[in-house]
């Protein structure tokens, strides 16, 4: 009785109805919303969201108000699903309904897809520049590199992730342990001015002659956290100290242990290619007697050493590189016009959208075709 | 059927087709070959147009019209034609006799604030409520208005009061008036071909002077001072000078060399040879200057002689966007949309009071909104062939395609129902959007080159015309569905049955029900829900698709297929609208008044996506922030809203309803529960 009651709610057109109004609700106050909490903000707390709180501004409490991107989604999801299965049959007069809801399932759950798995970072070139990683937007992490050896770096990462949680973390085969004493997101790092009376933050490296403040974190699409640590290197017998670590220090920190060179920075986290790749040009085209951009474009030197692969590429607007599961978009440029940034972007499920449409749109056309025709045929006959 | 009544269609047709014709037909040009002069190409905002497309985006952004009256007619006066400039003879003007142009009612003003701040309240000429004002007048207070302007220009454009934008807005029109004068010679020359003999003259002995100066010798200072005015000249001709004017001197060379008048005599100085264009320009103006038409289209032909073995490709285009400029085709398509809107009008309204005349008006609007549809298709057409894109690249032409979709799709509805609904909807769609881009086009240019990521025919020949249809056919159907709700409240006619009036349309001679099988006979009601429920269909598909082909080129451009940036979540939200108006039909939870009222609302969000989005000033796709036309949104969205209120109505207070108030024949009653089956 209950089950069929609740059957009854899950396959009903009302529920359809109503998802499909809230979700109108949703993306336009989510929308409005950009205005003052930026993109990136407003998608988190809208779209990649069970529900939408509010509460006054000075208040520490606060209280949903709306279902969330998740909710509503994945209520049409069970809702369209369950419709399938109770209601509706496979007939020839419903197969563009079929394809039409089949593709939207497809397009919902690809788009699930990419929320969950997919991983967007960024590669910054100067002319003549190569690597075999690109760096993550909002993501750091603490990179020890036993620099003893001329010809080998070591190189042990500790993400972001694992240093928020302030524990004593015992990092791959290194001698000694990594203790976080402090984390923040995101914060300012100046000179310690002179005189000043408290305690600097950390005893080594810079940490004795700098200050660090910590900041709300940023919202804005374009602009980064600058995440700060305060680390403590444990060893078996003795502590070597506290250092103070962040992306806002450019050279790595250095320290001696059991006469192995270590360098100790945080930066943004890398994730490492088998292949590189190489900047040889790049271009930023604009019509002529105006700043009007035409075109950006970078020509790359693309090098896998294993497969002996060494060919060149042109990267440009609306002509992304799609390479071993990665794709590298030209996303901006160095303000010289000597360096490029590329967006990389993993995302195993990015033909869905692609499939969908023809699903839906096919779809569509038949169901009304089919209407149509019908109803022409009606005519003709009456 | 009166005869007459028979050729009222034919009648209309004449008459507009005649004025089209005439429109099109070449013209004359007069003693001074303006309009040929017009048609000399120039490069400009990175793209090849002629004087003339320059004259009339400068123009419209200091005056917001295409040309300057020369004297005042008051506006009920509307068989009088006042005198006018057109736009390039208003450019000729001001770059040969710029002292006579000084004193042309050109700058617009019509913050009251600024006027007294600028004390100019009682000078200028007024027009229909607004005032316009020389650049005599303006002289003594231009350093005010620089200094406004910059205070103006440190504050960010959301932030700006309307008195800073004004005064923003009047400084920039001054500085391009200005920057136009010195296009073709330095301001206050009489003859500039003799100035420039005279420098060639001095150049070599300054040259000599020059270099002698140089290794320390006894030099000619005098000759070097000849030089000193000039050179000033063309400097500030060079850094000033508008359009890009000279062409490099061989025609393969690249676009990036051509240069404005002052770069090329710039170089001239150096090189010790005028560049041929120079020389054509200074004589042209000098002719101008001193009133000698028989000069001036002397050098005309000359330059034209030397540009046509070089620039042949440029001229030809010079020369359409000439003719386009001229023509003014949706000008013209609007002012038959408006005629065609007013005969459908009374066909509706007449449709059971003189069935005759009724008809006759129904198939003179018809056929009017096709003639209307031809020049819009025309001009539609040509501005793709000018620009070699796709019909829609900005919000201007996006106004124009949707119109024009409108327009067909009105057009095919006229077809099939046969009672003036199509055209009605079709013409009045057709005259509000290309008055949209009227209003859109006083921005300035409306060909403008495209930035590098939307530099792509295939995604704008796809998504962009695809989402566009989407916007035109949910349009559609709102207004199908406001027409619904007008009729009934204030008409008895949605209740009208269509077979009485197919019996006259049969006797006034319609070829109905001789080969094409029958149209359907319901109610009139009832034959507007069924298309209204049909277009929503349409507009389904084609948010649908055209939004997720949007997701397809973001993921090709950007990475990804889904950044819920305003205006794909503007597109998102008229496809999610129009699906919630089809499962509320399909689940029975609303019936034909119902679906009405949805329709309605279908223009707010529809209207959000294609103007409110841009408002929000952020995200990718922001191109523009136009607090005038918020006003307007907010006022449109206001009138839905108020529609939507009547629609609301008890059925017993409609017209249509009022005489069988007892059983309201299932017009927005819900009668049971039962749910329709899908695509019924």
């Amino acid at each position: 009785m209950v089950f069929d009651r609740l059957i009854g709610f899950f396959t009903s057109m009302r529920l359809t109805v109503v998802c499909l109004a809230l979700s109108i609700l949703l993306v336009f106050l989510g929308t409005l919303a950009q205005v003052d909490m930026g993109l990136y903000k407003a998608q988190n707390e809208f779209f990649r969201s069970f529900f939408v709180f509010w509460g006054p501004k000075a208040a520490s409490w606060k209280i949903p108000v709306l279902p969330g991107g998740y909710l509503v989604g994945g209520v049409l999801l069970i809702n369209l699903v369950a419709s399938h299965i109770m209601r509706f049959k496979l007939t020839r007069a419903k197969v563009g309904i079929w394809l039409v809801h089949f593709g939207l399932i497809l397009l919902l759950l690809g788009q699930l897809g990419t929320d969950l798995v997919s991983r967007e970072s960024s590669l910054h070139l100067r002319e003549g520049e190569a690597k075999n990683y690109s760096e993550a937007d909002r993501q750091a992490e603490l990179a020890i590199i036993d620099v003893t050896d001329k010809d080998t770096d070591k190189v042990v990462a500790i993400p972001q992730g694992l240093l928020m949680r302030k524990k004593e973390i015992q990092p791959g085969d290194l001698p000694f342990a990594v203790r976080v004493r402090k984390f923040f997101a995101n914060s300012a790092v100046k000179d310690r001015p002179a005189g000043a009376t408290d305690a600097p933050p950390a005893t080594e490296g810079i940490g004795p002659n700098a200050t660090v403040k910590e900041l709300p974190r940023v919202s804005e699409m374009d602009v980064r956290d600058v995440p700060s640590a305060i680390v403590e290197i444990q060893a078996a017998d003795r502590s070597l100290g506290t250092w103070l670590v962040s992306e806002y220090i450019e050279r790595p920190q250095q320290f001696t242990y059991n006469n192995r060179t270590y360098k100790l920075e945080l930066r943004p986290r890398r994730y490492y290619n088998a292949f590189t790749i190489r900047l040889l040009e790049f271009q930023h085209d604009i019509y002529p007697g105006t700043d009007i951009p035409k075109n950006f474009s970078s020509r790359v030197q693309l090098q896998r050493p294993a497969t002996g692969e060494n060919r060149e590429i042109k990267i440009y607007m609306n002509n992304p590189l799609r390479y071993a599961g990665e794709t590298y978009y030209q996303a901006s440029f160095d303000r010289d016009d000597h360096g490029t940034i590329l967006q990389v972007v993993h995302n195993p499920s990015w033909l869905t959208p692609y499939l969908s449409c023809v699903l839906v749109g096919v779809g569509l056309v038949i169901q009304f075709m089919t209407h149509l025709l019908g109803f022409s045929f009606k005519r003709r006959t009456a | 059927m009166n005869k007459w009544l028979k050729l009222l269609p034919w009648f209309f047709v004449a008459l507009f087709g005649m004025e089209i014709i005439a429109v099109m037909a070449p013209k004359k040009d007069g003693a001074l070959h303006a309009r040929e002069f017009g048609r000399l190409p120039v490069l400009l905002n990175g793209r090849i147009q002629p004087f003339d497309s320059v004259a009339r985006n400068a123009l419209l952004q200091i005056r917001s019209t295409g040309d300057v009256p020369l004297e005042e007619v008051p506006s009920w006066k509307f068989w009088h034609h006042p005198q006018k400039l057109k736009s390039t003879e208003w450019l000729l003007e001001v770059m040969a006799r710029p002292e006579e142009a000084d004193t042309r009612p050109i700058f617009l003003i019509h913050h009251a604030e600024l006027l007294g701040e600028l004390k100019l309240e009682d000078k200028g000429v007024e027009k229909s409520g607004l005032r316009y004002y020389t650049f005599e007048q303006l002289k003594p207070v231009l350093n005010i208005i620089s200094e406004q302007s910059q205070k103006a220009g440190e504050i960010k454009p959301e932030d700006q009061t309307p008195i800073q934008k004004q005064v923003a807005k009047l400084a920039n029109a001054v500085m391009l008036y200005q920057r136009l004068k010195v296009t073709l010679q330095p301001e206050g020359v009489d003859d500039f071909s003799k100035e420039l003999a005279q420098f060639m003259q001095d150049l070599s002995p300054a040259q000599t002077a020059a270099q002698a100066s140089e290794k320390g010798k006894n030099f000619d200072r005098e000759a070097i001072e000849r030089m000193a005015q000039p050179l000033q000249d063309f400097q500030l001709m060079a850094k000033f000078g508008y359009p890009l004017v000279v062409p490099p001197l061989s025609s393969t060379a690249s676009r990036d060399q051509w240069q404005n008048a002052g770069t090329a005599l710039l170089e001239s100085a150096r090189s010790g040879a005028i560049h041929p264009a120079v020389t054509s320009f200074a004589a042209m103006m000098t002719a101008y200057h001193q009133g000698k038409p028989d000069e001036f289209n002397r050098a005309l032909d000359e330059y034209k002689t030397w540009l046509q073995p070089r620039f042949e490709k440029e001229l030809t285009k010079g020369k359409a966007e000439f003719y386009y400029n001229d023509v003014k085709a949706f000008l013209h398509a609007i002012i038959i949309y408006v005629f065609a809107f007013m005969l459908a009008g009374s066909a509706v309204l007449f449709l059971t009071v003189t069935p005759g005349l009724s008809e006759a008006l129904r198939r003179s609007a018809f056929y009017l909104v096709i003639l209307a549809g031809v020049v819009h298709t025309f001009g539609l057409v040509y501005r793709m062939i000018l620009e070699g894109r796709p019909p829609v690249t900005n919000l201007y032409s996006s106004a124009i395609f949707i119109g024009w979709a409108t327009m067909i799709l009105g057009l095919i509805l006229e077809r099939i129902y046969r009672v003036g609904i199509g055209s009605l909807v079709g013409s009045f769609a057709g005259f509000v959007t290309l008055l949209i881009a009227q209003n859109l086009a006083i921005g300035g240019d409306t060909m403008e080159m495209l930035r590098a990521v939307l530099d792509t025919n295939f995604w704008l020949a796809t998504h962009v015309v695809v989402i566009t249809l989407g916007y035109a056919s949910t349009f559609f159907a709102g207004l199908l569905a406001i027409l619904y709700i007008f009729l009934g409240v204030f008409t008895p006619n949605l209740t009208q049955r269509l077979s009485p009036i197919r019996e006259i349309q049969a006797k006034a001679g319609a070829k109905v029900s001789t080969r094409a099988p029958a149209p359907p006979q319901p109610e009139l009601g009832k034959a507007l829900s069924k298309m209204v429920y049909g277009v929503v269909c349409f507009a389904t598909l084609f948010s649908f698709v055209g939004t997720v082909l949007g997701g397809i080129w973001a993921d090709q451009s950007w990475g990804r297929f889904w950044g819920w940036d305003p205006k794909e979540n503007g597109a998102l939200l008229i496809v999610l609208w129009n699906a919630v108006i089809l499962h509320a039909r399909w689940g029975g939870l609303v019936r034909d008044r119902g679906i009405m009222n949805l329709a309605i609302f279908g223009n707010i969000v529809t209207s959000f996506s294609w103007f409110g989005v841009n408002m929000l000033g952020i995200g990718l796709h922001s191109y523009g922030f136009m607090d005038a036309a918020f006003k307007w949104l907010m006022i449109f969205i206001g009138s839905q809203v108020a529609i939507i209120g009547l629609g609301l109505l008890p059925l017993n207070l409609w017209r249509s309803f009022r005489s069988r108030a007892a059983s309201p024949a299932g017009v927005g009653v819900r009668r049971t529960r039962a749910p329709q089956p899908a695509g019924t």
